[in-house]
């Protein structure tokens, strides 16, 4: 499938800031099952846009402005040609072992309950490490309903967990604090997902996770949507949780009133015909 | 404490040769001159206004840190010993964390259990394959000894994250000086005060690439409120550089600068006092307001060099400690110079049989536990107490370290009721340049001021000493 990214974040500030730095990971790598077409991130401010690499692969842009503005825009637009894997991500860069993943996080810590939940979803499927990560995926979607309401970007799992309310990335985190206990390294991904329903605007992008299973690699897992990641998936940046992976991390010196607006549409790209 | 060696006294009772010219010097003085420069010195200390903060305590954030008049004295025999071992230390802490953070070779080898690594938080998975200059990531080493005979030193833990007392040892000379001429007449101490231009030296030694000829170093300080506020601004003073705070900085293109009268100014080398967690909101911890947005960005494409390295714990990590004499071992091919305290392992299947076996004997440490938090000391335990422990221990052996319960050295100490045998410890500061190692001779000796406490800790009741090394 080839699959058509806009994403646009538009700060904007009542009174004016005198500075602004951040970080973006924004770009999406290619591996088994997709390739980036096209891709380009254009930043309103006068500015230089620094790429590197960061721990885990990802491709950084970093950038600051220093001339006091009212507004600043982040546009990242691109197509990414995708295939179905059956969840298998391979060809990734990998530069650690599977196990670091078993690190846990402030955002990942599971609680007694989380463990507890984890344990009763093991216990229930038979000793397979594949099949309990299926059984979790079901299970982390059953018990936690998808809200836009009550969480917010710095929300635990274990405050989600005991909402039983959050978004895709809590709802990943959820997950990953639950395997991890179970000794399964597991990730967070954050990227881009395409519904089949038509609807191409969507408020934000998406989260997602990885787990690693052996003999397997990393499988991908959506727990908001309880199944692995198919070709509707455009992987962008992977980390221990949110922090590792946000699209955005950022400081604003001066200014007030903050309002942040994004506007994502992911739809599928006109497929051009050869003849 | 009939066991413990005795600085100044040895094993037997004789006066040691480097004690002998002290000796005399406190047979002759009068309790009351004593008691009355030990007044002196506390006016001097309140003057200079050398404090430090306990945290957790609501009635005072600052306070004095009780001097001992009587100086603990080291041969230059037993100083060109320590030096070797700390030398030689160091030099493997930093050869490790290059690995480390890039082949990992020691892992491959398995001298180190990989999980110990790689699950470690204070592991930094942005430091790896990073370059710094000269392959320097401990820049400034404090190394914990304490010592149980003549010959015997042990090391009891590395301070490769952002060692501080410093501002003690300069202090405690300068005073001693002042108070006690008479006594520097009867012996030839090796100067410390060079110590700033050693380290300015150091620092300066490590500038990137891209640096001015003459390098801008800064110190950067988490602020008034952090318990060594004291010592940084201090430190600062003596070096001639600036003291700044996170929000002195800022981060351009990629390149650090200092915000001055005269606009930006460009910093190449930060001596940080700030944790790696604080450092940088855009990289680390979020909430921070102590570090640089954009830091980390600038320090990974090599525009300013951070001393000491970010990542540095996953070297005096407790778990990594025991492992530290292997350490010595695979990268140099030499024997340690400076020991370890013997530590059994509890994740190694021998070392829990015999740990289970001697538990009234030992002190159990938690693998991630500080500040004395989730720990044994077998001697003192009662039996119910070690029987929990036990049970703790068989749930989770990897979690768990074992020691002896070590007999300090003590050395002559003024107490109330005249001199008195206090243990102590040493924290010599090693320097780490571009190609030489610099250790100023002396370090902070900390004391006990508590008779039989072994616990030389400032926030617990512990004092500092004046530590001479002799020159012959």
């Amino acid at each position: 499938m080839r699959i058509r990214v806009s994403h646009l974040t538009t700060y904007r500030y009542d009174s004016p800031a005198s500075r602004v730095i951040q970080t973006l990971r924004m770009t999406p790598r290619p591996h088994d099952g997709q390739h980036v077409v096209r891709w380009r991130i254009d930043v309103s401010a006068d500015c230089r846009l620094t790429t590197q690499e960061d721990a885990f692969g990802n491709i950084t842009h970093s950038f600051s402005d220093d001339v006091p503005t009212d507004h600043l825009e982040v546009l990242v637009e691109g197509e990414v040609e995708t295939q179905d894997t059956n969840g298998l991500v391979r060809g990734t860069i990998e530069r650690f072992p599977p196990s670091l993943y078993l690190r846990e996080t402030d955002l990942t810590r599971a609680d007694p309950a989380i463990l507890a939940f984890a344990r009763a979803v093991a216990d229930a499927e038979p000793d397979d490490a594949l099949a309990r990560l299926h059984g979790l995926v079901r299970a982390v979607y059953a018990e936690v309903t998808f809200d836009t309401d009550p969480t917010h970007p710095a929300t635990t799992a274990s405050e989600a967990f005991s909402l039983k309310r959050g978004v895709c990335q809590d709802l990943s985190h959820v997950f990953i604090a639950a395997a991890r206990s179970l000794g399964v390294p597991c990730r967070y991904v954050g990227g881009y997902y395409w519904r089949s329903d038509g609807i191409t605007a969507q408020e934000a992008g998406h989260a997602w996770v990885e787990a690693h299973v052996p003999d397997l690699g990393w499988v991908a897992f959506d727990p908001t949507h309880a199944m692995c990641a198919t070709d509707a998936y455009v992987r962008v940046a992977v980390g221990l949780d949110y922090l590792g992976a946000a699209p955005v991390r950022g400081t604003r010196f001066g200014g007030r009133g903050e309002t942040l607006e994004v506007a994502v549409h992911v739809g599928q790209a006109f497929q051009q015909v050869q003849s | 404490m009939a066991d413990c060696f005795d600085e100044m006294k040895g094993t037997d009772g004789t006066i040691r040769p480097a004690y002998a010219g002290l000796d005399a010097w406190l047979r002759d003085l009068s309790p009351d001159l004593i008691d009355q420069r030990c007044q002196e010195a506390e006016l001097l200390f309140r003057r200079i206004g050398i404090t430090f903060a306990v945290y957790g305590e609501a009635d005072s954030t600052e306070r004095l840190i009780p001097f001992d008049v009587i100086p603990r004295i080291l041969s230059s025999s037993e100083w060109a010993l320590l030096q070797r071992g700390l030398t030689q230390r160091v030099k493997a802490i930093n050869m490790y964390l290059k690995d480390i953070y890039g082949r990992r070779e020691i892992l491959k080898a398995g001298i180190i259990p990989v999980d110990l690594v790689f699950q470690n938080q204070v592991f930094r998975p942005e430091m790896n394959a990073q370059k710094v200059p000269h392959d320097v990531y401990v820049h400034i080493a404090g190394i914990d000894i304490v010592r149980v005979g003549p010959d015997t030193f042990y090391v009891l833990e590395d301070n490769a994250r952002t060692p501080s007392g410093v501002s003690y040892m300069l202090e405690n000379r300068e005073i001693m000086m002042r108070l006690f001429p008479d006594l520097f007449s009867r012996y030839r101490v090796a100067p410390v005060e060079n110590y700033p231009d050693e380290l300015l030296a150091t620092l300066k030694s490590v500038a990137p690439d891209t640096a001015a000829a003459d390098p801008n170093v800064v110190l950067l300080t988490p602020g008034i409120y952090n318990s060594a506020y004291f010592e940084h601004s201090f430190l600062a003073d003596k070096l001639g550089i600036e003291l700044v705070e996170g929000r002195d900085l800022l981060v351009k293109g990629g390149v650090v600068y200092m915000r001055t009268t005269e606009g930006p100014k460009r910093v190449d080398v930060i001596y940080r006092r700030v944790d790696d967690d604080f450092l940088d909101p855009l990289a680390f911890r979020p909430d921070s307001t102590l570090g640089v947005p954009g830091l980390m960005s600038a320090y990974q494409a090599g525009q300013v060099t951070l001393a000491n390295a970010v990542g540095t714990g996953i070297a005096d990590d407790k778990a990594i400690y025991s492992y530290m004499p292997e350490i010595v071992k695979f990268y140099l091919a030499e024997e340690p110079i400076l020991r370890n305290v013997p530590t059994w392992r509890c994740r190694e299947p021998k070392d829990l049989a015999y740990v289970l076996e001697h538990l009234d004997e030992l002190v159990v440490k938690e693998v991630h536990g500080s500040g004395g938090y989730g720990m044994l000391i077998g001697p003192t335990a009662d039996k119910g107490k070690i029987a929990a422990f036990r049970t703790r221990i068989e749930a989770d052996p990897k979690n768990y370290i074992a020691q002896p319960t070590l007999a300090l050295s003590t050395c002559p100490t003024w107490v109330e009721r005249g001199v008195a045998p206090r243990h102590i410890d040493l924290r010599p500061f090693v320097l780490t340049g571009k190609d030489t190692v610099r250790i100023v001779p002396g370090g902070l000796t900390r004391v006990a001021l508590q008779r039989g406490s072994l616990v030389v800790n400032s926030s617990q009741g512990g004092g500092t000493k004046d530590t001479w090394v002799l020159d012959t």
